[in-house]
């Protein structure tokens, strides 16, 4: 089987408040012979709040993180949904405004960096799916998740603006995701269908919005409780901070005790491959895993 | 000649006459569809074959009055524009068709779109110019311009945003991303001289654009391209440019971001946290921060990971920076 070799963007978050994401995913990628090398210099990417405040700064910065995947040759690998959308949205601008791309270049080039363009940028979940393939990866499953019933959580910066998404990331209907539903298939899990699963966990306005940040995560965590579902999995940290951490102002905020393990993406991934759980940083989640 | 295909298709409609309905009710209707048809031509179908006393709008039947706009499986869609084969290839064969918003149904599929109009209202959606009533030359627009619009100006005020943003959903002071857009259209607009106004009302705390939770599904619901996320950041831009942007946990978020790169290439998540509520008010995040600590989810100060070649980003902050808070 071909070798696979991306540039991994661990992003903040996997350096910080959810090491087991960063943990769990060069757990799999070893366990299924996906090279990956850890782009070290990349900046944060802005999350979409740098955005807010400077925009040429932003786009300088996400640019000079994707030149490093260019200098080594790689399609640069996100394992965060905003990190994807915001260094997806800078190619995508960058690509197809030359004069945009001529400005940030002049400043790049004060660092001795410049912007060609040669990398493509997706997330971890579809280039397990595209590249390596499903097939390939059910092969692979040692333990089969078939007792699990798994409500998967899209998040909206791999689905939305699907303009964008199409063009760099999965390419799916942002109004019927289907790829983290064939992924628990093909871990031999039970995929949950529920109307939460493609809509906003609200942690972008965590702060400045409170209330409205809980009944978004209230609304999802009961939800897919209420379909059934023995745990959830998503593709981004920033939801799974907010769906493991803060169940308690959620429970609060809809009014009704809501509480529900939530696992990464590669961590579920591992768990059906035979990784342990500390090599997949399970102890690390707040609302605790108690099923493995 | 494209030969024409045919389907069977069940569609589930929402019903409801605020006047005599305690609760709405779902029709079930079989039928077959060829690949031409839009959805506008399914609800014609039902009214004048089925049952006369279903109820919804149209108008223009050419994708430009907006007055069509529903929902099909929790997508916002102009009826008139929407193929039903499409539809199919994205959701299958059984169709859920229900007002832009089921809590504001009078009856079936027109809704009151009164809370729609009064945000539009609110930021003053017409340009204000203090223009000669009688001139003797036009007001020059350049191209250069009028591409500041950034196409804000297609909005056809069908609703598809309004009624698909989930902050507005929850929070109803929110003013919400096709009222943003409009605000943009008008404060982009170089004729115009209520910008700052403008401005000061997307500005308010709790109903401006710093409650956007920014999930996209405006952008994504949008049938005329007209991108409100884009303008929402724009306006967040024009709000700092502007030297307007007040001292508050909002604004402190988003300028948070630039210290933290500044220090360290990456976001510092729980000096953001301090940054952007202050000494005191970051108290309130201690229950969860322990409870993050305990689990090894919280980064020390000294412990801080920084990006390698921290020096170029130092120096690409200093000479790309635009605005100062």
């Amino acid at each position: 089987m071909e070798k696979f070799r991306y540039a991994l963007y661990t992003g903040c978050t996997a350096r910080e408040s959810t090491p087991e994401l960063l943990k769990s995913t060069l757990a799999i990628a070893d366990k299924l012979g996906i090279e990956l090398v850890l782009l070290d210099e990349a900046s944060c990417c802005g999350a979409s709040h740098l955005q807010d405040y400077d925009d040429m700064l932003s786009l300088v910065l996400n640019a000079r993180n994707i030149c490093y995947a260019e200098k080594l040759g790689l399609t640069m690998v996100t394992i965060c949904n905003t990190c994807q959308l915001n260094t997806a949205m800078t190619k995508h601008r960058l690509d197809t405004n030359p004069e945009l791309k001529a400005k940030v270049n002049e400043k790049l080039a004060e660092v001795g960096l410049e912007y060609k363009g040669t990398s493509e940028v997706t997330h971890f979940l579809y280039a397990i799916i595209q590249d390596y393939g499903l097939e390939n990866l059910s092969k692979k499953v040692s333990v089969p998740l078939s007792k699990f019933n798994i409500a998967p959580f899209y998040g909206c910066h791999n689905i939305r603006p699907s303009e964008l998404q199409n063009l760099s990331n999965g390419g799916e209907n942002p109004y019927n995701p289907t790829s983290l539903d064939d992924l628990i298939i093909a871990c031999g899990g039970n995929n949950v269908d529920y109307d939460a699963k493609n809509k906003c966990c609200g942690f972008h306005a965590e702060l400045q919005s409170p209330r409205t940040a809980a009944v978004l995560t209230g609304n999802a965590l009961s939800g897919a409780i209420d379909a059934n579902a023995d745990w959830m999995v998503t593709p981004c940290p920033l939801c799974h901070l907010k769906l493991d951490v803060q169940h308690h102002s959620a429970s609060k905020a809809i009014g009704r005790e809501v509480k529900l393990p939530v696992l990464h993406m590669p961590q579920m991934v591992g768990l059906a491959l035979g990784c342990t759980p500390a090599e997949l940083g399970l102890q690390h989640h707040v609302t605790k895993v108690n099923f493995v | 000649m494209d030969e024409i295909k045919s389907q069977q298709v069940t569609f589930k409609l929402f019903r409801f006459n605020q006047e005599t309905d305690y609760l709405p009710y779902y029709n079930t209707y079989v039928l077959d569809i060829t690949h031409e048809e839009v959805i506008l031509d399914v609800l014609n179908r039902i009214k004048w074959d089925h049952d006369g006393s279903l109820s919804y709008r149209r108008s223009c039947r050419h994708g430009i009055c907006g007055i069509c706009s529903i929902k099909v499986n929790g997508k916002a869609i102009l009826a008139c524009k929407s193929r039903l084969f499409d539809l199919i290839e994205v959701f299958g064969t059984e169709l859920t068709i229900e007002p832009l918003s089921t809590k504001r149904a009078l009856k079936d599929l027109i809704i009151d779109k009164e809370d729609f109009w009064n945000k539009h209202e609110q930021v003053t959606p017409f340009l204000v110019s203090d223009i000669d009533e009688n001139p003797t030359l036009e007001t020059l627009v350049v191209p250069h311009d009028a591409e500041k619009l950034l196409e804000a100006d297609y909005c056809i005020q069908c609703g598809a945003c309004h009624y698909s943003c989930p902050a507005l959903e929850i929070n109803d002071r929110f003013i919400g991303p096709a009222a943003f857009a409009a605000a943009f259209r008008f404060a982009a607009d170089v004729r115009d001289d209520a910008s700052l106004e403008r401005l000061h009302v997307v500005n308010e705390e709790a109903e401006g654009v710093w409650d956007c939770v920014k999930c996209m599904e405006c952008a994504e619901a949008c049938p005329k391209d007209v991108n409100p996320i884009e303008k929402i950041t724009k306006l967040h831009n024009m709000i700092f440019q502007a030297g307007i942007a007040k001292d508050n946990v909002a604004t402190r978020h988003a300028v948070g971001f630039a210290h933290s790169i500044q220090k360290h290439g990456l976001l510092d998540e729980g000096e953001l946290v301090r940054y952007s509520e202050g000494n005191i008010g970051v108290l309130k995040h201690m229950p969860e921060a322990f409870e993050m600590w305990k689990n090894g989810k919280i980064v020390m100060p000294w412990n801080m990971p920084k990006s390698k070649n921290l020096d170029e980003v130092k120096k690409l902050m200093k000479s790309s920076s635009t605005v100062k808070f």
